[in-house]
């Protein structure tokens, strides 16, 4: 083939492509890494007509901070429960009142009215879990179901221990251990919390994300976590358990909202409608591994995720969670300077 | 009526103009890309944090105050940022000894790529250019798998009964100075190597006729002449060693915050994108000066040698 058939040949394969993308439209998702079923997007393509793609974020500031410069292209993203509210304030997404769709009736009635979207006017529940302690029950027999693993580490686990570095959620398991309020202002028990932090670091061997794989090789044998992570370090290691901490512990819940410049509106509203169908929640629970708010969704699980402790609570540790709110910036500052002190 | 001279000089002044104009866009886009991000940095931190993230077009110089002075929480008093300083003082130890441990690891192995055949020597440039091939990333998680508890190194020991129990070598200042050492390496080796290339070995051979030492040689003869290839092989270890990100997190297990995971912090969970800015023009200020100092020193006693 010569030059000019090869360009021509290519001319005709992008005029192709582009003719069928005009007629099948497109819905461009943007979302936690390694977090979206391909098999659950399969399905929607089929059904819809619609080309999917899906691009990476690695944490909500991200998301947050490049949405707000524009001119992303993404129709969709999928922020944290603390981050919706700034969302919704800054005008970054669109009132597509998901709780009115026709699946929202599938939605748990715990989820249906929450307080980062009241009515449930922007998004739609993807995924939610809890922070915990994971032990490796190898290394360490004794009660594990208190934030004590990490802040006050027992003798077997010293230098074992990692700390996931999430600020918010070490701020608040250290805050639950000393006895506070999430995103207290209180000097008397944040300087608790500071001597608190400061006096636990050297038990620890270090701050990482990379829980699943270093739990599974034996460099940790102990870690703050969330609750899905858990669950495949588990099935990797049954002597790996998830404990749900006895001062209280975080819930959090990532949710699907149509950004305003979306492009592909009635797509993005018909992908929130598709999840939640308690099929597709499952679905996409079977991937992330986390409980997805779906009613119903059970019987189409996953048989090692029905009951796995990891993601039904169980019923002597529920009243202990409490939903993570975003703390007051001011707070956070503290919070920070805390930070800092610790990592320093 | 214009004489030749005066055409041939309006001809010139034709040239040298149509270069300019030519080379203008350019210049403007190098300008420009060279001096916009930072300028945008430089007025971020001089602006007011906003609520969550990004910046609040209002003037403070809050930023550049805490970079070096903490108001306590606790007790309200002033003083000087002792987190902040301890962070940069680790950096820049590690940036110093990171760039000595390549250059005793790089010095001996320029010299033996340089000694060799010429044939043989472009095998040795070819083989050190390899770890450039892989990405920075792959690298440091591949030091990862030699030196964890479950590694090579610690299998081997345990297999030969060295040890009963593995090394933690992972997650210490040792770790992370073996991964720097490793990356940045090559940037150290090829700047000695071109001008030990070039370095006439007669004179080696002179040194030792007029009954000069071994390190006699190497002092006085090797080292003034390759030190140009030192200084600049130096220069490219240290800058990039002291904004180090990903080695020190992934090795050191990010228990300790180096300089660049303090700048990052502001701009992700620390929501404090002035101080992040103010914080990296510090960084350029200390890189400047330490470069100023090195080159002037360096300089002053080339000189002397010469």
């Amino acid at each position: 083939m010569n030059w000019k058939t090869t360009a021509s040949a290519m001319g005709l394969a992008l005029l192709a492509s582009t003719g069928l993308a005009r007629a099948d439209g497109v819905l461009n998702i943007y979302n936690w890494g390694n977090y979206t079923s391909p098999d659950v997007i399969k399905k929607f393509e089929a059904k819809y007509n619609i080309k999917v793609t899906i691009t990476d974020y690695d944490s909500n500031d991200t998301a947050l901070a490049k949405v707000r410069q524009g001119g992303t292209g993404f129709d969709i993203a999928v922020p944290s429960q603390t981050y919706v509210p700034i969302w919704i304030k800054e005008g970054l997404v669109q009132e597509t009142d998901p709780g009115k769709m026709e699946n929202a009736k599938n939605i748990a009635p715990e989820w249906a009215n929450p307080d980062f979207d009241p009515g449930r006017k922007y998004t739609v529940p993807w995924a939610w879990g809890t922070i915990g302690v994971v032990v490796n029950t190898d290394a360490y027999k004794g009660p594990a179901n208190t934030w004590g693993i990490i802040f006050n580490t027992p003798d077997e686990l010293k230098g074992k221990v990692n700390v996931v570095p999430e600020m918010g959620d070490v701020m608040f398991a250290a805050i639950k251990y000393v006895g506070g309020q999430q995103c207290t202002d209180d000097k008397v028990v944040l300087k608790k919390v500071r001597d608190l932090l400061v006096a636990a670091k050297p038990n620890w061997i270090a701050m990482e994300y990379n829980t699943i794989e270093k739990m599974g090789a034996g460099d940790f044998k102990a870690t703050s976590d969330w609750n899905g992570s858990a669950l495949r370090q588990r099935l990797a290691n049954p002597a790996i358990h998830f404990n749900y901490p006895k001062e209280g512990y975080g819930l959090w819940s990532d949710n699907v909202v149509v950004l305003k410049e979306a492009k592909n509106v009635e797509n993005a509203k018909l992908f929130q409608n598709f999840i939640m169908d308690p099929e597709n929640a499952a679905g996409l629970s079977a991937f992330h591994r986390y409980a997805n708010a779906i009613a119903g969704s059970d019987k189409y699980m996953p048989a090692d995720m029905k009951d796995a402790p990891e993601v039904v609570i169980p019923a002597d540790a529920k009243p202990l969670g409490e939903l993570q709110q975003m703390c007051a910036p001011e707070t956070q500052e503290l919070y920070t300077k805390i930070w800092t002190e610790l990592q320093k | 009526m214009a004489t030749a001279e005066e055409v041939a000089k309006a001809a010139e002044r034709r040239d040298v103009r149509d270069r300019w104009l030519l080379s203008a866009p350019a210049l403007l886009v190098i300008l420009f890309a060279a001096t916009g991000p930072l300028l945008i940095v430089l007025v971020y931190s001089f602006l007011t944090p906003g609520a969550y993230g990004d910046v609040k077009w209002q003037f403070s110089s809050d930023a550049w105050t805490s970079v070096f002075l903490e108001r306590d929480i606790f007790d309200d008093t002033l003083s000087l940022a002792a987190a902040h300083v301890t962070i940069f003082w680790r950096s820049i130890k590690l940036a110093v000894v990171t760039t000595l441990a390549t250059l005793a690891l790089g010095f001996p192995t320029a010299y033996f790529m340089a000694t060799r055949s010429e044939k043989t020597r472009d095998l040795w440039l070819f083989l050190i250019t390899i770890p450039f091939w892989t990405n920075l990333l792959i690298r440091t998680f591949a030091v990862l798998q030699i030196i964890r508890n479950e590694g090579i190194v610690n299998t081997i020991l345990l297999k030969l009964g060295i040890v009963s129990a593995p090394v933690q070598i992972l997650y210490t200042d040792t770790a992370i100075l073996i991964g720097m050492a490793y990356v940045y390496l090559p940037l150290m080796v090829l700047p000695i190597y071109a001008s030990m290339e070039k370095l006439d070995f007669r004179l080696v051979e002179a040194g030792y006729d007029l009954y000069a030492t071994r390190f006699k040689v190497l002092r006085k003869i090797i080292f003034p002449l390759v030190k140009p290839g030192v200084i600049a092989g130096s220069i490219l270890v240290f800058i990039p060693a002291l904004g180090a990100y990903v080695t020190p997190s992934v090795l050191g297990g990010g228990k300790n915050m180096m300089l660049s995971n303090l700048i990052e912090l502001q701009f992700g969970q620390g929501r404090n994108w002035p101080l992040g800015s103010a914080l990296s023009i510090t960084v350029m200020i200390i890189v400047m000066v330490a470069l100023l100092a090195y080159v002037r020193n360096a300089g002053k006693s080339g000189v002397r040698h010469g």
